[in-house]
């Protein structure tokens, strides 16, 4: 059906379709630079097999983005050969993985918005998209109960882990309310009935974390600034390094296949 | 010139048959769901695939392996499609699937869940063992050496095992 829309219309799609694969490319890529480093050798394969799942979603969106954009660049395109001010993921993805606390803080806080949104692009208007959200939305019921499993378990654990976890929540809250803004791209996508506005979901998202925290010991953060511009491809400096290393081997063997 | 027939969908599927998962080498593509459909036309051999997980790596290796299947038989020209709906589900296993699995030591999965409110914190209980058959087992891990299996273990005769994880 995307064949029919206008310059603007499509044009605010295939922002949408990246900002969705930005933030599951990018977070990713953060949990995969676990492999080989986790605690223990369970959430070694864990960690790596939610990054793959992440990072297999993200083929999906991005391969999307590049079929409805019709300028001949394929998910490896998107993902290789753009520099960060074309990234459109959200700022809370790119940061470093700290340590297991803050890695599993924020999987639940992501994980948990990705399955609200997720539900909601089921309706999507175009088929590909509602196609892609039935399959993640499977993946992802598995990686919002192993990281709120976690969350409670750290919280309600011991005090060096009480502390991590809640120093990770402190660091990450003011990362959230990017993932609820509303732009002209969400207002576009959302009138044509092939995106989902996140505002619509946030007090869902946050009645369903704030449970979890609770369960967990940990205190909510206060009212805080709250961070933005990654949508708009203002990142922390953090991304830049990332890509460096993701992107070293494509764009030193271009069309390398192995 | 001679053209030879291509051979009926029946003949083709009993051919997708033989192409074992490279993962869980019990059981063949078709059994698992991942072959959806498969057509012949004027211009060879279309089959139809869908992924268990968006992430799943294996599904180039059984791309491969079901080309050089058919090519093994003659079939030149074969063409993959890969679609996503409907979403590939543990409930497209057949019941001789699923006892193959416990045979080879694999506890098979249980229904999907269904219901698109998940509890934040519950999980999944853990299936007997395929060894004992013991219910007293614990499920360790959610996620396992694939994408598709979780972690156990058994409290009877004291070993982990690995389950398919109901998708």
């Amino acid at each position: 059906m995307t064949s029919s829309l206008d310059h603007t219309t499509r044009a605010a799609y295939v922002e949408y379709l990246l900002r969705l694969g930005d933030d599951r490319l990018v977070l990713g890529h953060r949990l995969s630079q676990w492999c080989g480093h986790a605690p223990i050798l369970e959430e070694d394969i864990a960690l790596a097999n939610v990054a793959l799942d992440l990072i297999g979603q993200a083929t999906l969106l991005l391969g999307r983005a590049g079929a409805v954009e019709g300028a001949g660049r394929d998910a490896d395109a998107l993902a290789y050969f753009r520099e960060a001010v074309d990234y459109r993921n959200a700022l809370i993805t790119e940061l470093p993985k700290g340590d297991f606390a803050l890695t599993m803080l924020r999987q639940l806080l992501f994980s948990t918005y990705a399955l609200q949104q997720w539900t909601a692009l089921q309706q999507s208007a175009d088929a590909d998209l509602a196609g892609i959200a039935a399959k993640a939305i499977k993946e992802t019921r598995y990686h919002v109960r192993t990281s709120a499993s976690w969350t409670i378990m750290l919280g309600d654990g011991t005090d060096e882990s009480h502390r991590r976890a809640q120093r990770a929540l402190d660091d990450l809250w003011r990362y959230t309310g990017e993932l609820f803004l509303s732009d002209d791209v969400d207002r576009v996508v959302s009138a044509a009935g092939l995106g989902a506005p996140a505002s619509a979901f946030e007090s869902v998202w946050r009645a369903q974390v704030e449970d979890v925290l609770a369960r967990a010991t940990l205190r909510v953060p206060d009212a805080a600034w709250m961070q933005r511009g990654g949508r708009q491809g203002r990142h922390t400096e953090h991304l830049g390094h990332m890509l460096a290393e993701m992107q070293i081997v494509a764009r030193s063997f271009p069309g390398a296949s192995w | 010139m001679v053209i030879r027939a291509l051979p009926p969908r029946r003949e083709l599927l009993a051919i997708l048959e033989t192409v074992k998962d490279p993962e869980v080498p019990v059981l063949n593509v078709v059994e698992l769901g991942i072959v959806r459909d498969v057509r012949s036309s004027d211009d060879g051999v279309t089959v139809v695939v869908t992924p268990t997980y968006s992430g799943c790596p294996a599904m180039h290796t059984i791309e491969a392996d079901i080309v050089a299947a058919l090519r093994a038989r003659g079939i030149e020209h074969v063409r993959m499609q890969t679609v996503y709906a409907p979403a590939w589900t543990t409930d497209w296993l057949s019941a001789g699937a699923k006892e193959k699995l416990r045979a080879y030591g694999i506890a098979p999965p249980g229904s999907a869940p269904d219901d698109e409110l998940v509890a934040l914190t519950r999980r999944t209980p853990s299936p007997p063992c395929p060894y004992c058959g013991s219910v007293r087992t614990q499920l360790r891990s959610e996620f396992g050496s694939t994408a598709c299996k979780s972690i156990c273990y058994c409290s009877d005769c004291r070993q982990p095992f690995e389950a398919f994880k109901p998708l």
